[in-house]
């Protein structure tokens, strides 16, 4: 697009002019974006300025704001244990099921790709369906209750393996690999629509090319053609895998309680909701979301500058 | 014997004035193995996916007597709607009368999911096909704020309400609806690639104006991305529990209705099964309908950079 801008710059008059006469020939534009923008400036750019803002005072919602400099980031970082372990749980979570859920979106996508359009539709919707359909992850609570009615404690009991029936969300051993298995259970959203529509759009003509190329089989065919032709669709999908693994949070609560068992599945999320919804310590909270914003935004802008490389 | 009868049926179907079946080939790259393997391995996994939903479905048809089954069966061997009932009259008995929780969800629900669908388109259709200055920079904007969620925002969104009075009214849920960055990027993408320059230049030769364009020749050619954001919105908005900034009880939605019958312990372990089936049914029976127009924006989704 700018290419084409570039060709109808004119010579005879300053760059300042021609942009100022551009303006004005599309004011009708301006207009056009102006309803967006401004709730856009509303809820997303201020409240982001804000956030770094209220991050250097103390503010409990009835006072002004007293401007307190480092105060609360020193204090998050040397003087709350809790804060700690919440961004070494936070850390850990988006790690591992950041990447999962990236791979199994992928290669569910690419796997349903292969079947025809109707099994393709409805596997679509099994697998899209627990990220669609609200709480319904509150079904696991039931599947793996701590008493020994529940689904899973019943069988295990049956067939001998425990005596006892296990108290799975609340024994701080089970609690981690429970919610990472829900958490990637509800993960398969958008990211995984991208992908089955990106392989969609490969061009067919490819393949044949390749196969004449000396490509035998479909793992070949994948890492040579699919997914160099898919980048644009890896990128967007591992933002939106990103974004979603660090704002993993309300399903912890919901499934865990709050605050969890020796804090053993505390998120920057939780730690955030009880500074902020509890205490009102707004400028604290307000810390802490800026810490939040800016490790959300470093790790996507690595990970697509590392992708950007892949193939090129 | 086989490719004699299927012949003879194929022979038989031709005959009749139907269209020849086209015939089964394996695609390049394609091993018979390697495709019973992808079959196998993806039921494998679409089981394991919908198992726990299976369970909830069975649990929502069982009787009382068979919710405590030592040890319990994953489907009911008497089917019942007890639970069904008795979570609509539960929600008769509430407080606030029950189709009050539904006309805020459907309030909510419709004027958030038109502001947002209209905002966007507008936004999407200049940015990606008026060349004013400044357009870029907006639309980098846009990408930088994929990266972020509303967790980061939520606390200074909360204050900046209060400031604005919203908190505790419809508005504070439908205004920042309004207002989704990913819907803006997808309707951008999709009219790039799908409405021609050369159809909207003929069309500011003969004088349109750039609104009348807009309604009349963009927006017919964008209906899968609209259909998408309405979807896209609309489950946000279904799902929302609305409770953040809504404290009066008759302002609330279904959703939080139901949730809150459930986790108050009001329900026994059926109904809060038949609530889960019940709120799961709408979201993916409209995604199911409307799947290829989904399909087909998100094929042009991709970041280029």
């Amino acid at each position: 697009m700018a290419k084409k801008e570039q060709a109808v710059v004119r010579k005879d008059i300053s760059r300042f002019r021609w942009t100022l006469s551009e303006i004005k020939k599309h004011k009708v534009a301006y207009l056009m974006v102006a309803p967006f923008f401004i709730l856009f400036i509303m809820f997303y750019v201020v409240p982001v300025v804000l956030s770094v803002v209220l991050s250097f005072t103390v503010f409990n919602m009835l006072e002004f704001p007293e401007f307190v400099f480092f105060d609360n980031y020193i204090r998050l970082l040397f003087d709350d244990e809790v804060f700690i372990t919440a961004i070494k749980n936070t850390l850990i979570f988006a790690v591992i099921t950041g990447p999962a859920s990236y791979l199994l979106s992928l290669f569910f996508a690419w796997f349903i790709n292969e079947l025809r359009p109707k099994l393709r539709a409805f596997l679509t919707l099994i697998f899209y369906a627990p990220s669609i359909s609200g709480a319904v992850y509150l079904i696991w609570a039931v599947f793996f209750s701590s008493d020994q009615y529940g689904f899973v404690n019943a069988y295990l009991i049956e067939f001998g393996i425990i005596n006892e029936p296990i108290l799975w969300f609340q024994d701080t051993d089970t609690i981690f690999p429970l919610i990472i298995v829900v958490a990637l259970w509800t993960s398969l959203g958008t990211s995984f629509l991208t992908f089955i529509a990106g392989f969609q759009v490969v061009n067919k003509d490819l393949y044949e090319a390749g196969a004449i190329d000396g490509i035998k089989n479909r793992w070949q065919e994948l890492w040579y053609i699919t997914l160099p032709s898919m980048r644009p669709q890896m990128m967007l999908s591992a933002i939106l895998s990103i974004t979603g693994a660090f704002g993993f949070g309300g399903v912890i609560t919901a499934l865990v309680g709050f605050p969890s068992p020796d804090y053993c599945v505390h998120t920057i999320m939780h730690h955030l909701d009880d500074y902020g919804g509890a205490r009102y310590e707004m400028g604290y909270a307000s810390a802490i979301a800026t810490i939040l914003f800016f490790m959300m935004i470093g790790c996507n802008l690595l990970i697509t500058r590392i992708l950007r490389k892949v193939g090129s | 014997m086989f490719k004699k009868l299927s012949e003879k049926i194929e022979m038989r179907r031709v005959a009749k004035g139907k269209q020849p079946k086209e015939q089964f080939k394996r695609s390049i790259n394609r091993s018979a193995g390697g495709d019973f393997g992808v079959l196998f391995f993806l039921v494998v996994c679409a089981l394991a996916m919908s198992l726990p939903v299976i369970y909830a479905i069975g649990q929502s048809f069982k009787p009382l007597d068979e919710l405590w089954l030592f040890p319990p069966h994953f489907f009911p061997n008497r089917w019942v709607i007890d639970n069904f009932v008795d979570l609509f009259r539960l929600m008769g008995d509430s407080w606030v009368p029950f189709s009050r929780y539904i006309f805020n969800t459907v309030l909510i629900s419709i004027s958030g999911t038109f502001g947002n669908v209209i905002l966007s388109s507008f936004a999407a259709y200049a940015i990606a096909k008026i060349p004013f200055p400044g357009r870029n920079m907006l639309f980098q904007t846009i990408v930088y704020s994929l990266m972020f969620n509303s967790t980061v925002t939520g606390i200074t969104n909360f204050l900046l309400m209060s400031y604005l009075k919203m908190i505790d009214t419809y508005w504070a849920v439908i205004v920042p609806a309004c207002c989704t960055t990913f819907g803006l990027y997808l309707m951008k993408q999709f009219m790039e690639s799908s409405v021609t320059d050369a159809v909207l230049e003929s069309a500011r030769i003969d004088g349109a104006g750039e609104f009348r364009i807009f309604w009349k020749i963009a927006m017919p050619m964008v209906k899968p991305a609209w259909i998408t954001l309405i979807i896209f919105a609309f489950k946000d908005l279904w799902n929302s529990g609305a409770s953040t900034y809504i404290y009066s009880e008759e302002l609330k939605t279904f959703n939080y209705a139901i949730s809150q019958l459930v986790t108050s312990g009001v329900a026994r372990t059926g109904v809060s099964a038949a609530s889960t089936v019940v709120m799961m049914i709408v979201p993916c029976a409209v995604f199911y309908i409307t799947q290829s127009n989904v399909i087909q924006t998100m094929s042009t989704s991709g970041m280029k950079d």
